[in-house]
């Protein structure tokens, strides 16, 4: 039996088991993707059809450990979508300016770059010091690098190009220290991020807050899920509170279409109605 | 045979070949393409107006959960894989890099070879590098149709090379011929 004749059912199950054996469900991402991983796996383990992949994932929990960080999406960069970010600057500041502290929850925020990116432009903005950032991942491990706050330095000087095209005025460099290979996050970045093992798939509402950002997490959804955690997010936020997504992901599908106004279209950035 | 999709992966010289793909597609041209041009990614989408100005089909950047119509040319959009589900949607992701490229030619094909089975029409174009080569490799094994630009009438030879290298497309032509082949290939066969 070769790969392309796996069946949807067949991937179904496999992720059934995952479910069942580890808790994770997976059971409504976008097939596409799932397969793809399922493939590259399959391929890099030698293993020649999916009952093989499902039995070694029912008996073998180092494999199943590498497969579930297969499923979940590390990439990310600082100041991704540099005109996201300027558009925050301009559109969101103004309005979180208006409360005494401020909740940021980052949902889905991997290895941390953009957790980071916002404590920047929090702490640009003097707004730091009453900011709190709520950064969750479901994987673990990924958390605990982003808490580590260590970058590679062969990335610095895209994301250098990212945070001046954001509208960043100062020195990048002010923001880590280099050390060989990598940069350390300043400490004075890290002071008010908390970090948090939260599944959007699983879990419920986090806190309640002022700003969601949730970017490139809903497109690995299907249809339900991205409905599902839209009505988490919407119970999250305070009325008059904003809602930043990816520059692919919307809200016009959901239930929750008419609950929201623009406050920038293209940048996907939405305020909840009072 | 009637084919229901045709995916086309270019890079360095892929602007020049689809405007020139694009001019001569007539206004009637119903099999769906979709389209992966490596390009920066944080570019605009002003090229895909360029494009449009001198087209008779309509091209636009593919959203995610879009289902796939008859008729319509999608393209990938920057710094985005673009894959297909089996139900003829597609689904976006931002998955590291394939082949330096994101999107990447081979995420687009493998997934659609898999979407469409021997209803696709995989054309590989000019390029400079050999994204695409595993993709035409897959749409071959699931039986769809493979046409790779004559090497030495595209812009950039390695792409379309690199492929033809890996299989045997069942077509190896420039980029005149490849227009032709894909109208007859639209019209449906009367006796």
């Amino acid at each position: 039996m070769r790969y392309t004749d796996t069946s949807e059912q067949e991937i179904l199950l496999l992720l059934e088991a995952v479910y069942h054996k580890y808790g994770y469900d997976f059971r409504q991402y976008s097939q596409a993707h799932i397969r793809r991983r399922i493939k590259n796996r399959m391929a890099m383990s030698g293993l020649e059809d999916i009952f093989q992949m499902q039995s070694k994932i029912l008996n073998d929990e180092i494999f199943a450990a590498n497969f579930l960080q297969d499923l979940s999406i590390t990439v990310t960069e600082m100041f991704r979508d540099p005109r996201f970010y300027r558009s925050l600057r301009e559109n969101v500041i103004p309005i979180l300016k208006t409360y005494p502290f401020i909740k940021i929850w980052h949902a889905g925020c991997s290895t941390g770059e953009e957790a980071y990116s916002m404590a920047i432009i929090m702490q640009e903005e003097g707004l730091y010091d009453r900011t709190t950032i709520y950064a969750t991942d479901f994987n673990q491990q990924a958390l605990n690098q982003a808490k580590e706050g260590i970058f590679s330095n062969a990335m610095i000087k895209e994301y250098t190009a990212n945070y001046q095209l954001s509208g960043g005025i100062e020195s990048f460099s002010n923001y880590y220290i280099s050390n060989y290979d990598n940069v350390i996050m300043n400490q004075s970045l890290k002071k008010n991020i908390v970090w948090a093992n939260h599944n959007l798939v699983t879990d419920s509402v986090f806190a309640e807050v002022h700003m969601v950002l949730c970017r490139n997490v809903l497109i690995y959804f299907d249809n339900n899920l991205q409905n599902k955690v839209q009505k988490i997010f919407y119970n999250s936020l305070i009325n008059g509170g904003v809602l930043c997504l990816g520059s692919k992901e919307s809200i016009q599908f959901t239930d929750l279409h008419d609950k929201y106004t623009e406050l920038d279209k293209k940048q996907r950035i939405f305020k909840k109605k009072y | 045979m009637h084919y229901e999709a045709i995916v086309i992966g270019t890079s360095s010289g892929g602007m020049n070949a689809l405007k020139f793909l694009f001019s001569a597609l007539p206004i009637e041209f119903g099999i769906p393409i979709i389209i992966v041009q490596h390009i920066s990614p944080r570019s605009e989408n002003q090229w895909i107006k360029l494009l449009n100005n001198n087209s008779k089909l309509y091209l636009k950047e593919a959203d995610e959960k879009e289902k796939i119509e008859h008729g319509k040319v999608y393209i990938a959009p920057p710094n985005y894989h673009l894959m297909i589900e089996q139900n003829k949607t597609f689904s976006l992701t931002i998955d590291e890099r394939v082949n330096y490229s994101r999107p990447s030619i081979d995420v687009l094909f493998e997934s659609a070879a898999e979407a469409y089975k021997n209803k696709l029409i995989g054309v590989i174009l000019t390029g400079s590098n050999s994204d695409g080569t595993k993709g035409m490799k897959r749409i071959k094994e699931c039986e769809g149709l493979t046409v790779a630009q004559d090497p030495e009438t595209a812009e950039s030879s390695y792409m379309p090379a690199s492929a033809i290298a890996a299989i045997q497309p069942n077509y190896i032509l420039s980029l005149e011929n490849i227009i032709e082949l894909l109208i007859k290939l639209d019209k449906p066969i009367i006796n």
